[in-house]
């Protein structure tokens, strides 16, 4: 068996006494991609940066390519796009870019880089008036300028508008296909059902599921929303979780999609976005429906 | 616009050294020349100073050569504005930024970074001296001594302002290292011997003789002034400077 691109064996953090990673483990195959989901604070950022040298280990084993992340070996074999700045406010975007392709021995292409990431018409901006959208596409940009073996990417996609977003998931699938790791965090849920190989879920610093999105949303029933407080009484197994959110248990066959569809014609209701466990559901069931701290 | 297949396939590795040196020095002197107030602190205030002394005598100086007292002093001043407050200020920012941070994730090694860091100050540093020499000499200059001699000083008091300014800026959070660096500029200016003569004070200067600044533009008006040979005791500050500032800094620096 081929060593994994990324290990994380039993990984704790601390600050102050407080672990916020308690014992998070993963193994990344090579060529595959791994998004890290998680509430705001669950960890996921401490996480990457451990594995990508920033931050110091309080316990447990990382090897990253084979290698300890703080080896120097790495750096050429390992993009890092971070959660938010890193780059010279006073270059241009393509100053920056190429400054960055400028310590690899075969680059990317800066000037495509910028065309595919709808970068051109602020190539000669300069990095601190590049909107949000744009620092964060250039971030990406230099992260995969080196033609690196393995990419971290935190909240690649945050801030991007759907094209954007649209042009991310391409690039990812794209470094995917050519036989790059990658390891992504996000908040998008359907971001992580469309690009991972494998979804891990952080709260609290602890690793609450982990496995492919069809194992994750595995599982019983339909769900549908509607207007809230309908009458349920003729139609077995379903319940209203939250108002206006509905779920209607049993194996999910074509039969029970039939009958929920029927019910609903014949009470004129409309039941939209029916569909079977999604992975926001799993989500939500696993890190609670209320905002935390 | 799809990607064709293998056009990301990994093919990592680092550039050769030379080339990230040069790349980083042209980034790095870019962003100097671009900072409206880089340009103002190392160029037009040392010029405008040693014009405006020089020309109008409200301040006293020993024997009647007023340029030739001048124009070390901001020497002096120009290597410690770039070399120590534009350097302190650039590297707070930076870290404030998480630029070093993130470089430290590339293949640039840290070395390569802090020696295009001192390329390019010492190229600012060479177009300062350029023209405070050809003000100097349109004010009627007449420079003695060794230029070796100047070289020699110029290059020790970059090392001992660049310690400094690379401790500062390692250290400090950016916007603390900014008001610091620009309060010890005055001070340093001040009590640099740049704007009169340390002998001024009496009692203070031996002692204020030992700050970089004054070492530094004593060391210059010795050799361009007088023609002497360069003195020993300014060499020594300098030297004190530098090496305890560069290695405060090497253990004390924090990339982010
Ligand atoms: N340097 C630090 N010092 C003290 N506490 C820290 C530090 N870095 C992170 N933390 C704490 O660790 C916890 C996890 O932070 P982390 O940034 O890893 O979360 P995250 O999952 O990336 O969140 P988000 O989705 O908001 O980016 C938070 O409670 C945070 O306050
Ligand atoms: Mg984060």
């Amino acid at each position: 068996m081929t060593t994994p691109a990324l290990e994380v064996d039993g990984l704790v953090k601390r600050y102050g006494g407080r672990a916020v990673v308690d014992g998070v483990s993963l193994s990344v195959p090579t060529a595959s991609v791994l998004a890290l989901l998680g509430p705001n604070g669950a960890g996921k950022t401490t996480t990457v940066e451990v594995c990508e040298g920033f931050r110091q280990p309080d316990g447990g084993a990382v090897r990253v390519l084979g290698l300890a992340p703080k080896d120097p070996a790495l750096r050429p074999r390992v993009g890092v796009m971070p959660q938010s700045g890193g780059a010279y406010p006073g270059l241009t975007a393509a100053e920056m870019l190429r400054l960055v392709a400028s310590y690899a021995r075969n680059p990317l292409d800066p000037a495509d880089l910028l065309d595919r990431l709808a970068l051109t018409d602020v190539a000669r901006t300069s990095y601190r008036r590049l909107s949000g959208g744009q620092q964060q596409r250039l971030s990406l940009a230099m992260a995969v300028v080196g033609r690196p073996e393995l990419v971290f990417l935190d909240e690649p996609t945050a801030g991007l508008d759907p094209q954007a977003r649209r042009a991310t998931w391409e690039l990812v699938e794209a470094l995917r296909a050519d036989g790059v790791t990658v390891v992504l965090t996000t908040h998008l849920l359907d971001e992580a059902e469309r690009l991972a190989d494998q979804v891990v879920v952080v709260d609290a610093g602890h690793v609450v599921a982990a496995g492919t999105v069809a194992e994750l949303t595995r599982g019983d029933g339909l769900r549908f929303t509607a207007a809230p407080g309908l009458d349920l009484s003729d139609l077995p197994g379903a319940a209203e979780e939250v108002p206006g959110r509905y779920v209607v248990a049993g194996a999910v066959t074509p039969q029970l999609y039939a009958d929920v569809t029927a019910w609903a014609a014949r009470r004129g209701v409309l039941a939209e976005d029916l569909r079977s466990r999604s992975l926001e559901d799993v989500f939500l069931e696993l890190t609670g429906r209320e905002l935390r701290a | 616009m799809t990607w064709s297949p293998g056009a990301l396939a990994p093919a990592p590795g680092a550039a050769p050294t030379g080339q990230m040196l040069k790349a980083q020095t042209r980034a790095e002197l870019t962003l100097m020349l671009r900072n409206g107030e880089q340009v103002l602190l190392t160029l037009v205030i040392p010029l405008g100073l040693l014009v405006v002394l020089t020309l109008i005598p409200f301040v006293h100086v020993p024997g009647d050569d007023r340029v030739g007292f001048f124009v070390p002093g901001v020497i002096a001043l120009a290597v410690m504005s770039s070399a120590f407050t534009g350097q302190a200020i650039g590297v707070g920012f930076e870290r404030q930024y998480g630029v070093l941070k993130r470089l430290g994730a590339t293949p640039l090694p840290r070395s390569v970074l802090l020696l295009a860091k001192t390329l390019a100050v010492l190229a600012v540093e060479l177009v300062q001296l350029a023209l405070i020499c050809v003000v100097g000499l349109l004010l009627g200059w007449d420079p003695h001594g060794s230029p070796l001699a100047v070289i020699a000083l110029v290059v020790l008091g970059t090392a001992a302002f660049s310690g400094l300014g690379l401790l500062l800026g390692g250290t400090l959070r950016g916007l603390t290292t900014l008001a610091a660096a620009n309060l010890l500029w005055f001070v340093l200016l001040v009590l640099g011997g740049v704007l009169f003569p340390l002998s001024q004070l009496g009692a203070a200067e031996p002692v204020l003789r030992l700050l970089p600044t004054a070492a530094l533009s004593d060391g210059l008006r010795e050799v361009l002034q007088a023609g002497h040979a360069v003195p020993v005791r300014d060499v020594l500050a300098l030297a004190a400077w530098a090496v305890g500032g560069l290695a405060l800094a090497s253990r004390l620096f924090r990339w982010e």
